[in-house]
């Protein structure tokens, strides 16, 4: 079970290593720019190199929760272990800590408003999704919290082997230090950030020039999402129907063995295809749990989609506020160019007024001109900012997007591929099962 | 009732004793001595020269070498021999739809070869319909009562519910009607049986059928046992194991066809929800740039297994369930020749304590047993013996059938997971190939 969450990060670090992308170290988020220069020592490694990083166990627990009302929570153990010492042949005990689920959507909301240009790994689902009907919905159940425990250490490994995720200091503190942990994220002032960001996503606005390779991406995301559901979707019922099949089956075992208890010469070749049979009916448990993996593969890139998606929102955001400044600056310079020529291309109150009231004076006119001229210049300034803010956030962000693609066409083929292992193995089960059968059938 | 003794036999036909061959002489006639003469009963070594007859007064002749019992005594392990001793060969096929003013049927073309000398030609080919074949069989039920008569596929169809001229329902009827031929000309009685002949080679089935019936009200061939309300002491503990495995191996049957009936359901289901899975991999593909062929790929596979899964049930439907079927109906005619024979040893006993209770009265005497409690003590006796060959043989037949059918099972499941297995394995390299590159593929 812990193969993919592994060889993820070992492709998702693959691909990684070349890429410079300017990351953020520092706790004050979200300024861009002059501090990545104090990163270059740091670019092209992962934490991942470094440290071995486990979500080794998961364990129940019950304590008073915020409105002081007892609850049953999940804690999950995460294991790291410098890489070095693993490679010299020492294996000392790891450091561990616990962490419960929702620590860790503080660390992901943390990285998403941090690193509003990378594609940030998607949680495990929050409650069971796409089941079908032998599969239970409880969060409790140790079966999903199995798949959770995989897909948290899925999400801590893809965050390590990230060239800019890898070196933030709160990730590299919740891997290390249990207590306090939370009040030091808090203390960096993410949350307002996170609100004003999802205000932000959420509200419509229209852009004039859009990078059209990032609208691309953003209906790409739409699409994946639609089909990812939809394929979730059929094939729980598809393996609902399997399972009744197989299943059934079993009933043949049974009637086999009554059935031998009246022969002579056909009863043993009766019996012992019974048993068959019911090997057969038991044998479809274990070919849907492994299944369940192919499903998990699936949902992980479905919930990728709003992290794309996301990236690709704030380049349209990024992209309006460069356009407004634009604009603004634009309609200053109208203004002081009215002023100047005295000619009113605009209508305004102002210019309603005076041309009723008369003119103004040439030292009011010249107050305002220095006004307008200041704003002006501010208003370059800004536009200049924005401007850099946006390429970089372009340049940063597609860089990522490529990368994201790599990592997504990878390893949805190996998904694709593990699903044709299974269905293969399926298939050779099945095969030797009947042939069991048949050799039973053969000596009656 | 005649009182002589016609050379005329139910169970061989209208030619004379002397003229009908030894079925097996013209292979090994070594061992068995072809008796045509009626007055040796000795070669035949079964029951006796007693004169036994038939209730309607007709003489069950024992001597023949066709008889019965003689006859299934040497012949135990016929299935082995049927390569070598078999001299008559049936064969049904070539169904073909008839239209006609007032009905539409099928009729099936009907095939002998034979070396049999009591058949004019070695070769014949007629057309026989399904009421031709209910005849047949109601024909060697009545004339054959103390034999198992093979069943026939059911005569009934709910009109609407099922198509009586669809290929499927057409081919399975045409196996089942094969079936019933073959099974009838392997027994080594009711092969020789005059209708069977009749249906076999006769150009116009019809006229005989007439003639038959005439000859029935002349003849009162009809051996019709009435139930007489002769009450039955109790079955033989022989018979009345053969009635207890008959019950179970119903019970056992009816919940094998259920099960069977639940697993095509459920591979239906499971077919239907297949063929919307395959077709989303296809609408991904369409906005996908490298995953595109893997995902074709996917599609592909999951479509052959859809149709692998069709042939599958398919399968089931037309070879497996109308196999099973057809031994509840063999089996609920079997129980009927049972409840017959029961019927005979009621009277047989009824008779004898009658005659018991008579000669208690005139002590001293001791009457000679009268032929009337012979007879049906003979009669008794030999349909014991028949019934008990027939079973025997029967059970064989039941054995390889059985085997024949579940292997077929196990058969077909194999070849549809083998299906399915190549279509997964081909797409592997197809996928790991361009996962090895790293790059778009564009060869």
């Amino acid at each position: 079970m812990r193969t993919t969450a592994a060889a993820a990060a070992t492709m998702a670090d693959s691909g990684s290593g070349d890429i410079a992308v300017t990351g953020n170290r520092d706790l004050a988020a979200g300024e861009s720019g002059s501090d990545a220069k104090n990163t270059t020592a740091e670019q092209g490694t992962t934490l991942l190199k470094t440290m071995e990083i486990n979500v080794a166990e998961a364990e129940k627990r019950t304590g008073k929760n915020a409105v002081n009302m007892l609850e049953t929570y999940t804690v999950y153990l995460i294991e790291t272990r410098p890489v070095d010492t693993v490679s010299e042949g020492i294996s000392p005990t790891p450091d561990s800590l616990w962490r419960r689920y929702s620590e860790f959507e503080i660390l992901r909301n943390y990285l998403l408003v941090t690193y509003p240009f990378v594609v940030v790994p998607p949680l495990p689902e929050k409650r069971a999704e796409f089941v079908w009907h032998k599969l239970s919905a409880d969060n409790m159940d140790p079966d999903f919290v199995e798949r959770r425990r995989v897909g948290l250490e899925n999400f801590l490994l893809r965050v390590a082997s990230h060239t800019a995720l890898s070196n933030d200091k709160i990730f590299f503190t919740f891997l290390t230090e249990e207590n306090g942990w939370k009040e030091i994220v808090f203390e960096t002032g993410f949350q307002a950030k996170a609100d004003s960001r999802l205000k932000a996503l959420n509200a419509t606005f229209r852009v004039k020039n859009p990078d059209k390779r990032f609208a691309e991406m953003k209906h790409y995301g739409d699409e994946l999402q639609s089909v990812i559901s939809q394929l979730l979707r059929v094939r729980a019922r598809v393996a609902d129907r399997l399972y009744g099949v197989y299943k059934v089956h079993g009933n043949y075992g049974r009637v086999f063995s009554e059935w031998s208890a009246i022969e002579k010469e056909m009863g043993d070749g009766l019996q012992s295809a019974g048993h068959h049979m019911d090997a057969y009916a038991a044998s479809v448990d274990d070919i849907l749990e492994e299944e369940e993996h192919y499903a998990d593969q699936l949902k992980e890139y479905l919930f990728y989609m709003d992290s794309l998606k996301a990236v690709c929102r704030k380049h349209e955001l990024t992209q309006f506020e460069l356009e407004m400044a634009a604009q603004d600056l634009s309609s200053k310079k109208q203004q002081r160019e009215e002023l100047a020529t005295g000619t009113v291309r605009t209508f305004s109150l102002k210019g309603m007024t005076s041309k009723l009231f008369g003119q103004e004076t040439p030292e009011q006119r010249e107050a305002k001109m220095k006004v307008l001229e200041e704003q002006i210049q501010e208003g370059e300034e800004e536009v200049k900012e924005k401007n850099s803010e946006c390429d970089e956030f372009v340049n940063n962000a597609w860089c990522d997007i490529e990368r994201f693609k790599d990592q997504k066409d990878h390893d949805l083929k190996e998904a694709l591929i593990s699903y044709a292992i299974m269905q293969i193995s399926m298939c050779k089960k099945g095969i030797q099962v009947w042939s069991n059968a048949k050799e039973c059938f053969n000596k009656m | 009732m005649s009182g002589g003794t016609p050379k005329t036999l139910c169970s061989s036909g209208q030619r004379s004793l002397q003229e009908i061959c030894h079925p097996l002489s013209a292979e090994d006639s070594s061992v068995l001595t072809p008796s045509p003469d009626v007055g040796t009963a000795a070669a035949t070594g079964s029951i006796g020269e007693k004169d036994l007859s038939l209730p309607n007064g007709t003489p069950v002749d024992t001597s023949s070498p066709a008889s019965s019992s003689s006859l299934l005594n040497r012949l135990q392990l016929d299935d082995d021999l049927d390569g070598e001793t078999r001299d008559l060969f049936v064969t049904v096929d070539d169904p073909r739809k008839h239209v006609s003013t007032m009905e539409t049927y099928i009729t099936y073309r009907v095939s002998t070869k034979t070396t049999r000398a009591e058949f004019d030609l070695p070769e014949y080919s007629v057309r026989r319909r399904y009421q031709d074949f209910d005849w047949l069989r109601i024909k060697l039920e009545e004339s054959q009562p103390t034999h198992l008569i093979p069943p026939l596929p059911e005569k009934f169809v709910m009109k609407g519910v099922v198509d009586r001229f669809s290929e499927e329902f057409v081919e399975t009827r045409r196996k089942a009607l094969d079936k019933f031929l073959k099974r009838v000309a392997d027994h080594p009685v009711l092969s020789f049986n005059e209708h069977f002949s009749v249906f076999l080679s006769a150009k116009d089935l019809n006229a005989y059928k007439k003639q038959g019936l005439a000859l029935l009200t002349k003849m009162g061939e009809s051996v019709k046992y009435v139930t007489g309300g002769y009450k039955l002491r109790g079955r033989p503990v022989e018979f009345a194991a053969m009635g207890e495995y008959l019950d179970v191996f119903t019970q056992k049957l009816g919940t094998i066809d259920r099960i069977a009936q639940r697993i095509i359901k459920e591979q239906s289901e499971y077919l239907v929800e297949l063929k919307e899975y395959g077709p989303v991999y296809s609408s991904w593909a369409s906005f996908e740039a490298e995953l595109q062929e893997p995902l074709e790929g996917v599609a592909g596979c999951v479509a052959n297994c859809c149709s692998a899964l069709e042939e599958l049930t398919e399968e089931m439907c037309e070879d497996f369930l109308p196999v099973l079927r057809e031994y509840v109906l063999y089996i609920e005619s079997m129980k009927n020749v049972l409840k017959k024979r029961d019927q005979v040893q009621a009277e047989y006993e009824t008779k004898l304590e009658a005659v018991a209770f008579r000669k208690e009265e005139r002590s001293g005497v001791s009457p000679q047993m009268p032929t009337d409690v012979e007879k049906c003590q003979d009669r008794m006796e030999c349909f014991n013996a028949d019934l008990k060959a027939d079973w025997d043989r029967w059970q064989n037949n039941k054995r390889q059938d059985f085997r024949q059918l579940l292997t077929g099972m196990a058969d077909k499941n194999i070849q549809y997971y083998e299906k399915c297995l190549a279509a997964w394995e081909s797409l592997i390299p197809l996928l790991q190939d361009k996962q090895e590159n790293g790059k778009p593929e564009t060869n």
